[in-house]
Parts: structure tokens; C-alpha cells; sequence
């Protein structure tokens, strides 16, 4: 939280905050890489590192571009997907050749830490006894399997076809579906067989058999973490406590834990926390804050980021504002310009900010920044026209010079209408700055989803409601503040 | 000097000089360029050709904020701000100026006994105060720093009959009582008989006739300048109109805003 004020901060100042910045260890949008920064994050924490975990940035390529920007410090990753879509297709999976490679880029990997989670086949238990199937080459024998494949797996050179050629499955029946509705369809009984993720823990809940892959067709996809390599010289003891998980993350375990999250949906710092004791013997699982100390965390940090970037906006907007009402011209290209902002997806805007401006607060605010401006141009603008011109004139007939006049005179007389456009801005940032979650920042987003990928609605609620809980707070402060603000005379209703 | 806009001429070429401490009333219909001629002096506005002296300097824009300050300006409709309270409205720009409290309290209660306004609707704002006291507060305003010339823009225009005739004789009483330079906007003849001095007449941006009013009425510079005059009827006028069976509308009465 300190560090993330000081972010705040930092960007609406300009200053840099002099104290070293924490570890940060990122992780991906789905759950076990979630389990797997948090192990690491809590493990760190308790052997005295500051640490701070970027939950759920996104997919290979946000984590990896924010690793070699330096964005992050550490994430977990697959050696299947570093050989094939980070190094581009390095060939046969050599360590020592990913780690050269690796090298190269300033990256280090540390060595696997127990568990596989690649593609495999998954079968319903009562269907492969009665068959006696164990291996994929098992399936050969037996052409009554109804098979239903995932499209990405059907599509794939490297996937079906080569499965099929490798395994002689040619007279397997086989249909394409969606992967959620596979594990329905195995429930039901509709499908025997599908392509799963090694440790989905659909394989626990639903007591599926994981057919081997004895002719190794998909490549081998062991976990590791990567981390920068001048993360040792910066914070030696930080990459020692990474290395103390290497090996000690078997497939049962991660399986386990990956069906307590996403199945028994136990939140996972506590299911992190649990491992950690009873695997590593480490007591002090970080930090267990009751959900009402979660909650207020996370408004806190919601509010400092729509706060930050609605005090941004205003800064800039209403100057912006006082420009478009004195030259008509820049008025109208200022307006064109924060109009044609206004109308980009806040999503892409976010998105497309990260890599300038990587992942965390910092993109969060700048988009939340810019989403402000319009409103408060506008009105700034439409509360300085709409100003009689004959206050005007006799403002300027007085003597007074030009700045004196907006001071005294022109702002106050459109205080209502600026206010009304802050509170227009204050309500559209506390509402888009859920989305700060997607991109690492924190706030009301992050259980929301979180839920969403849990399929936890509760979790949802837990972000959702106190999210429109505070916009009905910034709406009402803004109508008190109306009050206090807005001079009493224009206020009256006129004789 | 002479005044553009958008191409065409809306004031002048003219000459015109107002002597120190004389009343001038500038006559003229709607759209003569009036208020045009007020924003000149005032250097609201610049001209296009020649200039504007005050006090025999040209009004350049290095001193024009000073200049305004020795300038009264009360505007048509009083444009009083809304946001401040009378007695805010009339003492802004001195304590802008770093008037001391006392100064400027003394000099408003001075100001409000001329202008015959209740001190105490000085605490009011300017949207609970009526038209008629809305404009002494204006009034006030334009003379709290104590200005050589006092430049009045319809101050009337927008009265009822009986409050404007309470404050015609106040204003004529004001000038009378300060003796300050004055230049007086109106299109109503019976008010530049009262309160000027002097009358310039307007018409489509050109001096039509300048004199006493007598002047204009006994001897009219060409037709205009008599129709003009002759246009403001009297009571018994429209009476006698009226019985006569011609249409009502078409003349002009006092007191009507075109």
C-alpha cells in the first residue's frame, strides 16, 4: 500500500520516491500460476524480503515483456512455452540450450520445480478400467473411445494431427468442442475421453485417468520460475529463497491445490499459506487479513488510484478548459482531440499504454487520467461561456487585469458547472478504475476478476458492491461539495 | 476614429470630445453604435482608425487597466456578479487594489447615501435585489474609486416608468452633486434633456447633429434629426393619437426597449 501511494504520488508529482522498490513477482491470469507467484511471494516474505506479488497480469507475452522490461522481477513459466513461443521454436528441449538462451536476454531459469502441466488425455476412470487403457497407445486398441477434442488442440499441426499420426488413432471417433463443455460432457457421459491441462483439477474432482503420453508427442511443459538475472546482484537473498522451491512442488500437490481454489474456492494466499507449512515447514504464512481488512485495502487502493488521476485531470483540464474558452480554434481541437480519446474501449486504452508505461499503477492512472479530461475540458468551458456578457464586460470595465478576472469573476461564476464535470469525471474513474486489476494496480477489480475466473460469484460481490459502493459515495460528496462551494448567490433562485 | 466589424463600419469616422466635467448624452435608435462608442472610450474595444485621448493621451494598452480604473462604467442591465453580495460586488476592485477596510467602508456608506440605496440591502445578492436596486448598487460600484469620468450605458433601459423616474432624478442629482465628466447612453430624449448637458445624436455610426438639446429641437441638422426628436411622444400626444383612430402600435412610447 505505502509503495503504492508513493507510485501514486510519483506520477502526479513527477518526483521519484528514494526507497528501494520490492521484488515483484508477476503471475498469469489463471489460477495455478496465481498459486505458484503467491508460494513464492509468501516464501520470500518470510524469509525477510520485501516482496510484492502483480497477481493475474495476463497471458505468456505480458509477463514475459514485463520481465524484460524490468516491470517484474520474477514469474512462473513452463519450459514447453519458453522453447516454443518465447524463444520461437528453440528445437528439442535441451536445459542447457534454454538456459544459453535465456541468458542472452538477461533472464535466468531456475531448475524445474516438480510439476508438469502440459497437454494430455484425460478419461472417464470407469471407462479406461473397463478397457484397460493406462498410455495414449493404448487408445490404438480400442476405436470405440468417444474422443472430443478442444479446438485449439484439433487445429493445431502440433496437436490432433501429429497425435494421431504418432499414435495410429486414425479410426478414433473424434469431435471438436469447447474445453468447459469437455469436462460436462465426460460428466455425462456424452464424450470418454479429452485433451486436458496435466493439472486441471477436474482430473481430482471428476476422478479422471491421465493417459500417458509414453511416445512424448507435446512437449514436455515443466514449471519454473524466471527471473532477471540482476535480481541476484540486486537481491541475493530474494533469488535464494526462490531457488528453496525448486523440486518441491510435486504434480499431486499442485493438483490439489489448484482443485482447493478453483473447486473448493479457498482464496490462494491461504491455500499458498497452507502448502508452504506443511511442505516447507514455513509457520508464518504472510499475511491473513479478515475479508473486512481486504475489503478496505482494496477501496484504499481503488480510491488512491481514481483520486490520483481525477486530481491529474483536473490540473490539467481546467486550464485545457480556459484555453478552449479563450481561442475558440485550440478550444475546438482540444475537445476534438480529448472527444476522440473519450471514445477509444477503456480496456484497449489500458492496453495499449503498457508498453510505455508497463504493467501496475502507472498505466492504471494514465488511462484513468485521460478518461477525466473530457468532462471537466467541457464543462470548464460551457461554464466560462455561458458566463452574461455584460458580467464580462463590466468585470473588464473595473480595471482589473485578465487573471484577477478569472480569479475573482469568471471561475467562480462556472464553479458549478466545473464541479458538475469533476463530479461527472470522479464517478467515470472510481467505475473504470476496476479495470486497474487487469493491468496489476490493485483495487476493487482484483476480486472481481478474480471471481469472474473462478467462476466465484461471491468473490465478485466482494469487489463489485463496495466498487459501486464508493461511486455513490464520490457522487454524494460531490453534491456536498457543491454546496460548500459554489457561492451562495448563484444558488438563489433569481427575483 | 472609426469602428469595423465583420467588414462594415459600425462607428465613425466621427469626432466627438467631451469636455472635463460636462454631461454629454449620446442619442441615437437601436443599433446607431451606442454602446460601440462606450467600449472605445473604455478601451473594451479598439478603433480601426485614429484613436481615443484621455486627457489628451491616446489610450495605448500599456496603462488601459489604469485608465479604466479612473472610468465609471456602468453597464446596461447593471452586470452586477452574481456570486458576490452587493457590498462584495461594489468593493472588489478596491480591495483588489489593497484598499484598507475602513477606507472602503466609509467611502460605501458615502456613496449609498447619494445613491439613496438602504445599507442594508448591501448584504444581499445581486439576484434578491429588484432592477431598480440593482442599478444604484451598479452605480455605486462605479464610483467607489472615486473615477473622473462616469460612463453610463442605458442605465434606465430596463425600469418601469415610476422606479425610472425615482432614479432619473437621482442620477441628475448624483451629477449635479459631483460635478464629474459624464457620458450618458439612451435613446430616450426626455432623459438626455435631464441628465445631459450636451446631446450627440447617432445614426448609423455618424454624428446625424451635436449641440444643446434646444439646438437639435429649434434647429435640426436635416430630417432625421427631426423625426427623431419629434418621434418621443408625450402623453397628451399619444392621446390625441389615439383619438384620432390610427393604430396604436406604430408610434414609439417612452419606456419602450427596442
Amino acid at each position: 500500500m505505502k509503495s503504492f501511494r508513493a507510485c501514486a504520488v510519483t506520477l502526479v508529482l513527477g518526483s521519484a520516491a528514494a526507497a528501494p522498490p520490492p521484488v515483484r513477482i508477476g503471475s498469469k491470469s489463471f489460477t495455478e500460476s496465481v498459486l505458484v507467484a503467491e508460494i513464492a511471494a509468501q516464501l520470500a516474505a518470510s524469509d525477510g524480503v520485501r516482496v510484492r506479488h502483480v497477481k493475474e497480469l495476463g497471458g505468456t507475452r505480458v509477463l514475459w515483456g514485463a520481465l524484460l522490461s524490468g516491470q517484474i522481477d520474477a514469474y512462473p513459466e513452463y519450459s514447453g512455452t519458453i522453447a516454443e513461443e518465447l524463444l520461437g521454436g528453440l528445437g528439442p528441449q535441451d536445459e542447457g540450450a534454454l538456459r544459453a538462451a535465456l541468458a542472452e536476454r538477461g533472464v535466468c531459469m531456475g531448475r524445474p520445480l516438480g510439476f508438469e502441466d502440459g497437454y494430455a488425455l484425460g478419461m472417464r476412470e470407469d471407462v479406461a478400467r473397463r478397457l484397460g487403457i493406462q498410455t495414449i497407445s493404448d487408445l490404438a486398441r480400442s476405436p470405440s473411445v468417444r474422443l472430443g477434442l478442444s479446438h485449439e488442440i484439433l487445429d493445431r499441426a502440433d496437436g490432433w494431427p501429429l497425435l494421431r499420426d504418432r499414435y495410429g488413432l486414425d479410426r478414433v471417433r473424434v469431435r471438436g468442442l469447447d474445453h468447459d463443455l469437455a469436462y460436462r460432457g465426460l460428466e455425462r457421459g456424452d464424450i470418454d475421453a479429452t485433451d486436458l491441462y496435466s493439472t486441471d483439477p477436474e482430473i481430482l474432482a471428476q476422478g479422471l485417468r491421465v493417459l500417458g503420453d509414453d511416445r512424448h508427442v507435446f512437449p514436455a511443459y515443466r514449471a519454473v520460475l524466471l527471473w532477471r538475472v540482476d535480481l541476484e546482484r540486486r537481491a541475493p537473498e530474494a533469488v535464494r529463497s526462490l531457488r528453496r522451491l525448486e523440486g518441491r512442488i510435486p504434480t499431486s500437490q499442485i493438483l490439489a491445490m489448484n482443485a482447493r481454489a478453483r473447486i473448493g474456492r479457498f482464496p490462494e494466499q491461504e491455500v499458498a499459506g497452507r502448502f508452504l507449512r506443511s511442505a516447507l515447514g514455513v509457520s508464518q504464512g504472510v499475511r491473513g487479513e479478515s475479508r473486512t481488512a481486504r475489503i478496505a485495502r482494496r477501496a484504499l487502493e481503488h480510491l488512491a488510484l481514481a483520486g490520483g488521476a481525477l486530481l491529474a485531470a483536473i490540473t490539467v483540464a481546467v486550464p485545457l478548459g480556459i484555453l478552449a474558452d479563450r481561442r475558440r480554434k485550440v478550444g475546438q481541437l482540444v475537445m476534438g482531440v480529448a472527444g476522440l480519446v473519450q471514445t477509444i474501449p477503456s480496456l484497449a486504452l489500458l492496453v495499449a499504454t503498457l508498453p510505455v508505461l508497463g504493467i501496475g499503477v502507472r498505466p492504471a492512472l494514465f488511462a484513468l487520467f485521460v478518461y477525466g479530461l473530457l468532462p471537466i475540458i467541457r464543462s470548464t468551458q460551457a461554464g466560462l461561456a455561458s458566463i452574461p456578457p455584460e458580467v464580462r464586460a463590466s468585470s473588464r470595465a473595473l480595471g482589473l487585469p485578465p487573471l484577477a478576472r478569472l480569479r475573482l469573476v469568471e471561475l467562480p461564476m462556472a464553479s458549478r458547472a466545473i464541479l458538475a464535470g469533476v463530479k461527472t469525471s470522479a464517478v467515470l474513474c472510481v467505475g473504470t478504475a476496476t479495470l486497474g486489476a487487469l493491468v496489476g494496480a490493485g483495487g476493487l477489480g482484483e476480486p472481481i476478476f478474480t471471481g469472474i475466473r473462478l467462476d466465484d460469484f461471491g468473490l465478485v460481490l466482494e469487489g463489485a458492491i463496495p466498487a459501486a459502493v464508493l461511486a455513490l459515495l464520490a457522487q454524494g460528496a460531490f453534491e456536498m461539495a457543491e454546496r460548500v462551494l459554489v457561492p451562495r448567490g448563484l444558488r438563489i433562485e433569481s427575483r | 476614429m472609426a469602428k469595423r466589424r465583420g467588414g462594415t463600419t459600425v462607428l465613425g469616422p466621427l469626432d466627438l470630445a467631451v469636455e472635463r466635467g460636462e454631461t454629454l448624452a449620446v442619442l441615437g435608435p437601436s443599433g446607431a453604435g451606442k454602446t460601440t462608442l462606450l467600449e472605445l472610450l473604455l478601451g473594451l474595444a479598439r478603433p480601426d482608425a485614429g484613436e481615443v485621448r484621455f486627457g489628451g493621451a491616446p489610450l495605448t494598452g500599456d496603462d488601459m487597466l489604469s485608465v479604466r480604473r479612473r472610468i465609471g462604467y456602468v453597464v446596461q442591465g447593471g452586470g452586477l456578479f452574481p456570486h458576490l453580495t452587493a457590498r462584495e460586488n461594489v468593493g472588489l476592485v478596491a480591495r483588489w487594489l489593497g484598499w484598507e477596510e475602513a477606507r472602503l467602508s466609509a467611502r460605501v456608506s458615502e456613496l449609498v447615501e447619494l445613491a439613496r440605496l438602504p445599507p442594508a440591502l448591501l448584504s444581499r445578492y445581486p439576484a434578491e435585489l429588484s432592477g431598480g436596486q440593482a442599478q444604484r448598487v451598479a452605480l455605486v460600484r462605479a464610483l467607489v474609486l472615486d473615477p473622473e469620468v462616469l460612463l453610463l450605458d442605458e442605465p434606465l433601459g430596463a425600469l418601469d416608468p415610476v422606479t425610472r423616474a425615482e432614479l432619473q432624478d437621482d442620477l441628475a442629482a448624483v451629477f449635479a452633486r459631483l460635478g464629474k465628466t459624464g457620458v450618458l447612453v439612451t435613446h430616450d430624449v426626455a432623459e438626455a434633456a435631464l441628465l445631459g448637458e450636451r446631446v450627440a445624436l447617432l445614426r448609423e455610426g455618424r454624428i446625424a447633429q451635436q449641440g444643446t438639446l434646444e439646438d437639435l429641437v429649434a434647429r435640426p441638422a436635416d430630417p432625421f434629426v427631426m423625426r427623431f426628436i419629434r418621434a418621443q411622444r408625450t402623453l397628451s400626444d399619444a392621446l390625441a393619437t389615439r383619438s384620432v383612430g390610427r393604430p396604436r402600435a406604430r408610434g414609439r412610447t417612452r419606456g419602450c426597449q427596442t
